[in-house]
């Protein structure tokens, strides 16, 4: 079966349907090993246990821009080639990108306070982080403010391509700028700068929490595709009944 | 927790409790929602609603 | 381009009608600086320390004030289905329409600046860096603005809702406005590092926002 046949809404669901358990058992098992990990994590020389928070701030880190480059794709996808469910996967994704992007500011914040003396400076990383989460606030406004979904959609797309800005800002403002954030040490050219005992309770982690954003964001696009069925059909009922 | 965390242990519990209320709290949206539209679904379809046949759907995007 | 003048001539002469919002945006640019001093104290050092920020705060309130009218009432009234079916591209009319604004809002608050700063203790050579920087960077958050506006077209009530979703973006010429100023004041770094980006945001976001803004108001209007 072609791709192109799943931008059919009833065939998504469908598909989703089938593919959503075993997503959801992925992500447990990956939570499993990498809590087990964690667990079993050493103490880092400098920082201590502490460390262990970076198993939750890096990943929510890493979703909460994954997150705006997912919406991002489907801007484009909205907007150039009209593809029916750009506009779900875009709706969908919102909610769940600013939850992690909270989630970042959040563990980074308690991660600061005994690392750094604390709880927020106004550094680089950390402002465009924060610029990130109130966008995505904006565009969720945006979606709920607007009343016809596919009105909505290219209107955010827009917002969304244009708030694009921040994403290369956020990953590289620590090394355009002198911050009190450390700089990249995961994805860098030249490799990890991390320990192997450290490093794979992290990837572990990453991967984990991605399948956890993939699952969540399938079945909001399930929801969101139930949503706008519900919208139709009840916007036939008040036809036929006028 | 049985491991020793250090004396910064009430930062990593607390950081390590927000990730699972956030994560939780996500994990209730998609549920509780997906519960809600499904029983709006089925009251549409009880009143006989009819939707448009699944070959022929061409959902507004 | 006798289409564009027209535009941004008409758009110039709604300005400063009574209710157009032109000179109220300097008032309130006024009220900003003067509620500060309030909220800060009267230490007339601190305020002279602070008071390039205050006055691109002030400056940045004050230019959102008008850019809800900005593209909407041509919506309520019909003339934005004219402009949409008119010869003159959609982009370029917006631009006018983004100028006519800047000459008319923008402009003013840098005027009114100089007079502001004296309120706030700053010294000439301050006073023109400030003046020079707004100068600079009024047309970028004007420019910006109108992506917002665009946004936000055919929404009723739409005017927070475009703050909300305009101040993260012109957050970058808040920073480099504000860096710019106390460059020339206190040093070390040169006034032509932040100034020279200013001006590079600004000349991005002329480029970008009528592009970015007609297209917005293309798909908000489908």
């Amino acid at each position: 079966m072609p791709v192109i046949d799943y931008a059919n809404p009833s065939r998504f669901v469908a598909l989703a349907d089938r593919v959503l358990p075993w997503l959801m058992g992925a992500t447990l098992l990956a939570f499993a090993l990498g809590i087990w990990s964690a667990y079993l994590a050493p103490d880092d020389y400098q920082q201590g246990a502490t460390v262990k928070i970076m198993f939750i701030h890096v990943p929510a880190a890493w979703l909460g821009t994954f997150g705006w480059v997912l919406m991002s794709a489907a801007a484009l996808g909205t907007l150039v080639w009209r593809h029916p469910l750009a506009d779900v996967a875009a709706k969908a994704a919102a909610p769940i990108g600013a939850a992690f992007t909270l989630m970042c500011l959040v563990t980074g914040s308690l991660w600061g306070r005994p690392m750094w003396g604390t709880y927020w400076v106004w550094d680089a990383r950390l402002t465009s982080v924060l610029v990130l989460f109130i966008m995505y606030l904006g565009v969720i406004a945006l979606w709920r403010t607007i009343e016809e979904p596919a009105r909505a959609a290219k209107v955010v797309a827009v917002l969304t391509l244009v708030g694009a800005i921040n994403i290369p800002i956020i990953k590289f403002s620590v090394d355009w700028w002198n911050t009190l954030h450390q700089p990249a040490s995961v994805l860098r050219l030249g490799g990890s700068t991390i320990h192997p005992t450290i490093l794979l309770p992290l990837i572990t982690s990453l991967v984990a929490f991605t399948l956890l954003f993939l699952t969540l964001h399938l079945a909001a696009m399930r929801n969101e595709i139930m949503r706008r069925r519900v919208r139709t059909m009840l916007m036939m009922q008040a036809d036929a009944r006028a | 927790m049985t491991m020793d965390l250090g004396p910064h242990a009430a930062f990593i519990v607390t950081a390590y409790a927000a990730a699972i209320v956030i994560v939780a709290g996500l994990i209730v949206w998609v549920i509780a929602d997906r519960r809600h539209l499904a029983r709006a679904l089925d009251e549409l379809d009880a009143q006989g609603i009819a939707r448009r046949s699944q070959g022929a759907s061409k959902e507004k995007p | 381009m006798t289409a564009l003048a027209a535009m941004l001539v008409r758009d110039m002469r709604l300005a400063v009608r009574v209710g157009g919002g032109a000179l109220i945006g300097v008032l309130f640019f006024l009220i900003v600086v003067t509620l500060t001093p309030f909220a800060i104290g009267p230490d007339l050092a601190l305020l002279a320390r602070i008071g390039p920020a205050i006055l691109w705060l002030g400056a940045l309130l004050a230019n959102l004030l008008a850019l809800d009218r900005l593209i909407a009432m041509d919506h309520e009234d019909g003339s934005l289905d004219l402009i949409l079916m008119a010869r003159a591209p959609l982009e370029l009319a917006l631009a006018a329409k983004a100028l006519a604004h800047w000459l008319t809002t923008g402009l003013p608050l840098v005027i009114a600046a100089p007079l502001l700063g004296l309120l706030l203790n700053l010294d000439p050579a301050a006073t023109g860096a400030v003046a020079l920087t707004l100068l600079a960077g009024t047309p970028a958050l004007t420019f910006i603005g109108l992506i917002g506006a665009a946004l936000t077209v055919a929404l009723r009530r739409g005017g927070l809702l475009l703050a909300i979703l305009v101040l993260p973006l012109t957050i970058p010429v808040l920073i480099f406005g504000v860096a710019a100023s106390n460059a020339a004041i206190v040093g070390p770094v040169p006034f032509g590092a932040p100034f020279s980006i200013l001006c590079a945001l600004t000349l991005t976001s002329l480029a970008i926002g009528p592009f970015a803004a007609a297209v917005a108001v293309r798909q908000g209007l489908d």
